[in-house]
């Protein structure tokens, strides 16, 4: 862990504690277990978040992602009743993948700013949701038995959300500390121009980064679903600048090459404190919003504050 | 078949090069390069700035594809269509400006994309313990004193110039390309540096140097190209060759003929600059600037020359020191006050920093004007609050003139102009200033012969105006012929200052690369 991780750590261990003196309740496992399930959803489109914005890039269109996935894979399962939780789960994570893939083969084929294309996309997926649906809901009694039970049922003593979100963190962590795709991800926004001249095939990482984050944006939309029990046009509207918020706050560099799965989690865990802890301290929940956005400048200036003192090291430093 | 050009003998060698040329737009950049490369053998590839050698060595690792001519490696015929295919054919470079990732450690940066992993097929992961026992064997091998777990962006230029280098040794190369290598590293560096290089050589490597110093082509190479025009127009046998032959090879007209008379006598003292300090960039700075006089700053690269030069735009802070315009001390806090006081910054990287591309020239000339903050200056792009083409247009006009800018119109586009026209605009625009002192830093990187000409032209046109000019450069020849005065710096410190015609090249290089504090 780094020194910023540590502080962020030492933040969110404060802030626990000073709610918890203020209403012990909010020390019990029972809360503990609440600011899990909650955290779940937004970790794992953290996950998928992170190497996209490794590379330089950004994703907008997760949380429209997440609901048209959500709603397809609602429609099938009233359609087809007989399907199992593992055919539900395949058919989220592949249509989740495949509206990433188009992210990234529209960036990478036509040289296009991410930026611009998944905020089309964002736009495109959201009004697809229109189209299947024709508008109307899927409500609590349509929702597949399977999808319901899904974030719900329980596995050694916690619930399978949680477990979900463990499984895809240790699979990020994997991808990005111990695989050779995921350390290309860091060069390729380090230093693009580098990546390419040592010979990393630059274009098909960053194709890797926008399916990983759509597939991700595809399960947590079977999830959604599941958890809410119900399937709407406007699910999830917004979420992405939380996913975004989470990772700039665990130190995931908007500007590429840095950034690392557990700095990331704790920056999921720090929206998820504040959240849980705002309304138990009774503060109104249009402050919650501003207070995150707060917390967000303030990272982003101490991080650039840090880089900007360090300049380079050009005078020898003194013998020791 | 029968072979139809002239040029095109047998291709001998490990690597091969015939009738290679490449055009970029407007620029035909290389012109028919021929070459060859032999086991065991250094090929010094020779040419001034512009001349086409960074193409070259863009072509032959893979980020360039040719436009016509042939490869041929162990005389098949090669085709590199990306950099991935030169490092399968074994051909590795070290680059001039180091090609790095700041973020990732020393061992990392070594073996970035091919880092030895472990585990069963398909769940391979990467093996971090051997990739930094191996990362600090190869940097021992080269001498350098540091851990390979160090994230890059603590070390210094010459460090990561060593990583570089530790890299090709580590890649087991067929054919490395040293483009630069010792531009950043201490004599002393250089003398292990030179045993790098005999050790790939008795390995049977073979290597092309690209070097703006005889000496040290002529300690290491076997043999030469010289390139001029981004054609070959010459090679032989280094042991045959001399250095004026070369230099006259390289230049094709004479000393005389590209640097201008400055005969100017220096005035009244314009800028003064008094200990100025970094916390880790610079240290202890401190020099005079008169009026029509060229002040040259010398040193290797890294050696902290661009961040004196930003310090006195007010774009870096400053520990400690005092600038003084007039004998006045003054406070800059940005550019702006900097402007304001008549100090103008022709920066490095002219595409990045200097010039907007797809502006027109009109729009490019008058950008400096555009945002001066005095009213004066500004009046001459502007009618009270608006602004107005007539005049914007009458200012690019007569800059246009001055500096003899080669364009079709005022309205083209600056990225359809020729380097050395691109310079003058960029430099140009800051006249439109009025400016008393103009900072030009490394003013002829990468433009050819003609344009520097130009350039100098230029110069030595400003002085004779009256104004003073620092003349930040790398290029020996231009501060020994341009400047009054040199300032040499060496790691953010001032170590010398030489008066034109005290002294010659040598003494300066051993200044700048710390011979004599080595003696010492």
């Amino acid at each position: 862990m780094t020194r910023r991780d540590w502080a962020l750590a030492v933040v969110i261990v404060a802030i626990t504690l000073a709610v918890g003196l203020r209403s012990p309740v909010f020390l019990t496992p029972r809360n503990a277990l609440d600011i899990a399930n909650d955290s779940a959803l937004l970790s794992i489109l953290v996950i998928g978040q992170m190497p996209v914005l490794l590379t330089r890039g950004i994703d907008l269109s997760v949380a429209s992602n997440l609901a048209l996935t959500g709603m397809l894979v609602a429609l099938f399962g009233k359609l087809f009743p007989g399907a199992g939780a593992p055919v539900l789960i395949v058919l989220a994570l592949a249509l989740g993948a495949a509206q990433g893939a188009l992210n990234g083969w529209l960036i990478t084929r036509f040289e296009l700013p991410p930026i611009v294309v998944t905020l089309g996309t964002m736009s495109v997926y959201r009004g697809a949701i229109h189209l299947v649906s024709g508008g109307a809901w899927v409500n609590d009694q349509d929702i597949h038995a399977s999808i319901k039970a899904l974030p719900r049922a329980e596995l050694l003593g916690l619930p399978l959300l949680v477990w979900f979100a463990a499984a895809v963190a240790a699979l990020g962590w994997w991808l990005l500390r111990w695989r050779r795709a995921g350390r290309d991800l860091y060069a390729c926004g380090g230093n693009p121009h580098a990546a390419l001249v040592v010979g990393i095939p630059v274009p098909q990482r960053i194709r890797m980064a926008y399916t990983l984050s759509g597939a991700l944006a595809g399960l947590a939309g079977l999830l959604w679903v599941g958890r809410y029990a119900i399937a709407f046009t406007e699910l999830a509207t917004g979420f992405e600048l939380t996913v975004i918020a989470a990772c700039v706050i665990g130190g995931v560099s908007i500007a590429g090459g840095v950034g690392t799965v557990g700095g990331a989690l704790l920056g999921v865990l720090f929206i998820g404190v504040i959240n849980a802890a705002l309304p138990v301290i009774h503060v109104s929940p249009f402050w919650q919003q501003a207070i995150a956005g707060a917390v967000i400048l303030v990272s982003v200036l101490l991080n650039s504050r840090a880089q900007r003192q360090a300049g380079q090291q050009i005078l020898e430093r003194p013998a020791a | 078949m029968s072979t139809s050009s002239p040029s095109s003998s047998d291709p001998a060698g490990v690597l091969c090069l015939r009738g290679i040329h490449k055009r970029f737009g407007p620029t035909h950049a290389l012109r028919g390069v021929d070459l060859e490369l032999r086991p065991g053998q250094a090929l010094a590839v020779i040419g001034e700035n512009g001349a086409g050698k960074s193409t070259l060595v863009k072509i032959l690792t893979g980020v360039h594809q040719p436009d016509e001519g042939t490869l041929w490696l162990d005389g098949q015929p090669l085709r590199l269509q990306d950099t991935h295919a030169a490092q399968a054919a074994g051909i590795v470079a070290v680059h001039q400006e180091t090609v790095m990732f700041e973020e990732l450690t020393a061992a990392e940066n070594i073996f970035i994309g091919r880092q030895p992993m472990r585990g069963p097929p398909g769940l391979r992961v990467v093996d971090w313990a051997t990739m930094n026992r191996l990362a600090q064997q190869v940097l021992d091998e080269v001498g350098a004193g540091f851990d390979a777990t160090t994230p890059v962006n603590q070390l210094s230029l010459a460090q990561r110039h060593l990583i570089e280098i530790a890299r090709a040794l580590s890649h087991q190369a067929r054919v490395v390309i040293l483009d630069e290598p010792t531009a950043a590293l201490s004599q002393a560096e250089i003398r292990d540096f030179y045993g790098l290089v005999r050790g790939l050589l008795a390995r049977g490597v073979a290597v092309l140097f690209i070097s703006h110093k005889f000496d040290e082509l002529f300690a290491v190479c076997d043999n030469y190209v010289v390139l001029r025009d981004g054609a070959s127009v010459g090679s032989g046998r280094m042991q045959d060759a001399s250095e004026p032959e070369l230099l006259r090879l390289m230049a094709g007209r004479s000393i005389e003929q590209v640097y201008p008379l400055v005969d100017t006598q220096p005035g009244a003292v314009v800028l003064e600059a008094r200990d100025l300090s970094h916390p880790t960039e610079f240290d202890g700075i401190s020099f005079v600037l008169r009026r029509g006089e060229i002040l040259g700053f010398y040193g290797l690269v890294g050696a902290g020359r661009s961040e004196v030069m930003l310090a006195l735009m007010g774009l870096k802070p400053l520990a400690r020191g005092s600038i003084l315009i007039d004998g006045q001390q003054q406070r800059i806090r940005d550019a702006a006050d900097a402007i304001s006081l008549g100090l103008a910054y022709v920066p490095e990287e002219r595409q990045r920093q200097g010039g907007i591309l797809d502006f027109s020239v009109r729009h490019n000339l008058s950008l400096a004007a555009l945002a001066g903050p005095r009213h004066a200056v500004k009046g001459q792009v502007s009618r009270g609050p608006w602004l107005s083409a007539l005049r914007e247009s009458a200012l690019a006009q007569r800059l246009i003139e001055r500096l003899k800018i080669k364009t079709e119109s005022q309205d083209a586009p600056l990225s359809g102009l020729s380097g050395g026209n691109q310079q003058k605009v960029v430099i140009g625009k800051w006249l439109g200033l009025e400016p008393r002192v103009v900072i030009l830093d490394e003013p002829t990187k990468g433009i050819d012969v003609g344009a520097k000409q130009a350039v100098y032209q230029l110069v030595a046109e400003m002085v004779a105006q009256g104004l003073a000019v620092i003349l930040v450069s790398s290029e020996l020849p231009e501060v020994m012929h341009l400047a009054h005065r040199v300032v040499v710096m060496k790691r953010g410190r001032q170590v010398a200052e030489f008066q034109r015609g005290e002294v010659d090249a040598e003494a300066i290089v051993a200044a700048a690369s710390g011979l004599s504090r080595n003696a010492a």
